[in-house]
């Protein structure tokens, strides 16, 4: 009888201890991965039914709850956010990375705040945004207003992963290019930068992924305005601030279902996009 | 000639000095930050009592008269505590027992798949975990628990989903970090490749496990959108984990709408708390990142 018990059984006799703690492991990201698939699978069972074309109408009703206006304005804020953050994050990173001597206090000085405004939750973007931009500089309710405040939302993001990109682009590539006589800016820009495209583009899908995602920060900066804006100035709200003012309503559940299905298909494939980026760029390398 | 030459080093200071200003932005930002939410918060500071305000228990602004309002957070601050330890008492074990079992325990084929998805669940918007909470949470557990749904039991659910991603990816990390030699000295004395585990690499991925669980709490008392949604928001203190509550992130984005004069310097104030409260945290973090990688 002994004999036949199979080898996870006597594992389990011999180290009950062990057994139960690896048990507790992979029930843990049973528990994990449930939520996640039961949370996915429900909007789309329940949202890709409710996708209907009037969602997708130029003007916005009551009536048809229409998330082109927003898909548009987000679009627009997005664009304008990474206008804002892009080059700023991506020149930080190469002066960091380049420029800077590695432990000088403004590189430490630039670490700390980086990380103080990683860690800054949104609603405090939004408080900042509406008391900056909306208020001091006049700029109103408006997709700007909005677009800055995102834009410096996701700065530190976009800094941290160009930097990390550039910092794996190997020294021989710049002693080659110093040895051939290239200055400091042309081996930057010509030698350094391009391998360390892809991995400063997967930085920026996450901001893209972040931008699209964000309600917080924009209801005070950007508004809720529901209509396609006449120009940047007017306020407008974005695919995450319409979907919070359709669930607060309770009225339009399907509508807002359909919404959440194109959220979370824009945000997934933000995502999915950044680590395709970023296993292009190991996979080049190894 | 001459004068590309007296041009190009030009170029190069003038690029370099652009570099320098993209970097000094971070700087700049918080700076501003602190500028105008600490110069907005302070001169309401002036006007009432700072003790009163962060330890009163009533909340009740007045629409027509703004300074007619009495304006206390204590209430916000224990709700923020409340849901923030909720979320970190069910999600940190099982955000690091996932981490553990994705770092050693986690059949080859599978580990692509699932680190894809617990990108995803990191990538999913608040909204839309909050829609989810509406939606199936507050249903769920009005029908288990009793109660309207709305309460902080609710939230704490949601809001521990959601710092999931953040302690698994992390813990996965350091982890990882940890050097091979631990594993195969323990496995060598004797100890099974849980004991191991458990016993040895944890304890040297210690500071980087306690720097995940931080971040997840920074996570947790900043969200704002998904706790408004299913937290009831009551401005009272906290009668039980059914009952509704309001934290300090859902009395900004609720009132700032409509708030006006003193309701909304009250409501600064809030965030001025809330900001006190991550920058400890980031100091935290911060401090146990360095011993990680000391």
């Amino acid at each position: 009888m002994k004999k036949k018990l199979s080898a996870a059984r006597l594992y389990i006799r011999r180290h009950p201890f062990s057994a139960l703690t690896r048990a507790a492991c992979t029930l843990s990201i049973a528990v994990a991965m449930f939520m996640l698939l039961y949370m996915v699978g429900d909007i789309l069972i329940q949202g890709v039914p409710s996708l209907r074309l009037s969602l997708f109408e130029p003007v916005y009703t009551s009536d048809n709850q229409s998330m082109l206006p927003a898909i548009v304005n987000t679009l627009l804020i997005t664009v304008m956010a990474l206008l804002f953050a892009v080059p700023l994050g991506v020149f930080g990173a190469v002066y960091l990375s380049e420029y800077a001597k590695r432990d000088s206090f403004i590189v430490k000085l630039v670490r700390v705040t980086a990380e103080t405004l990683s860690g800054i939750p949104s609603i405090l973007y939004g408080l900042f945004g509406m008391m900056f931009y909306v208020g001091a500089l006049k700029l109103g309710l408006s997709l700007v207003s909005g677009a800055l405040t995102l834009g410096i939302m996701v700065l530190p993001l976009v800094l941290r992963t160009a930097e990390e990109a550039l910092l794996a682009v190997p020294d021989s590539y710049r002693e080659g290019s110093f040895g051939l006589g290239a200055g400091r800016l042309r081996t930057v820009m010509k030698i350094v930068l391009p391998p360390a495209s892809s991995g400063i583009l997967a930085g920026v899908m996450l901001s893209v992924g972040r931008i699209i995602g964000e309600t917080a920060a924009l209801i005070f900066t950007a508004g809720t305005f529901s209509q396609l804006p006449k120009n940047l100035l007017s306020s407008g709200r974005t695919l995450s601030v319409h979907m919070y003012v359709l669930s607060g309503e309770g009225l339009h559940i399907g509508e807002a279902y359909a919404t959440a299905v194109v959220l979370l298909v824009l945000a997934a494939s933000m995502n999915a996009l950044s680590s395709a980026l970023l296993k292009r760029l190991q996979g080049g390398q190894g | 000639m001459l004068g590309l030459k007296k041009l190009k080093p030009d170029k190069e200071k003038l690029m370099r000095f652009v570099f320098l200003f993209s970097a000094c932005v971070c700087i700049l930002a918080v700076a501003l930050i602190c500028i105008f939410l600490f110069g907005s918060g302070l001169p309401f500071f002036g006007k009432v009592n700072v003790w009163e305000f962060l330890t009163g228990t009533k909340w009740s602004p007045d629409t027509f008269d703004a300074s007619n309002g009495v304006y206390q957070i204590l209430p916000m601050i224990i709700g923020s505590l409340y849901v923030t330890a909720g979320a970190v008492v069910i999600g940190a074990p099982i955000g690091i027992l996932s981490g553990v079992w994705l770092a050693r325990f986690c059949p080859k084929p599978l580990l692509r798949p699932i680190k894809s998805a617990v990108a995803l669940m990191a990538g999913v918007p608040s909204v839309v975990y909050g829609f989810f909470g509406i939606t199936t949470l507050v249903p769920l557990i009005r029908n288990t628990f009793g109660g309207n749904g709305f309460s902080i039991l609710t939230a704490s659910v949601l809001l521990a989903m959601m710092i999931l991603p953040t302690i698994i990816q992390l813990t996965h990390s350091a982890l990882m970090a940890v050097p091979d030699s631990y594993f195969e000295g323990s496995l060598a004395l004797g100890a099974t490749k849980e004991r191991t585990v458990f016993r040895a690499e944890l304890r040297a991925a210690k500071s980087g496990i306690l720097a995940a669980v931080v971040l997840g709490i920074g996570r947790a008392i900043g969200e704002t959108m998904a706790v408004v949604m299913v937290a009831g928001n009551q401005p009272r203190m906290p009668k039980g984990l059914l009952k509704g509550i309001r934290t300090l992130t859902s009395n900004i984005v609720m009132e700032m709408g409509y708030a006006a004069d003193m309701h909304r310097e009250a409501l600064i104030a809030t965030g001025v708390v809330l900001f006190v409260f991550i920058l400890l945290i980031n100091l935290c973090f911060s401090a146990l990142n360095r011993r990680q990688t000391q």
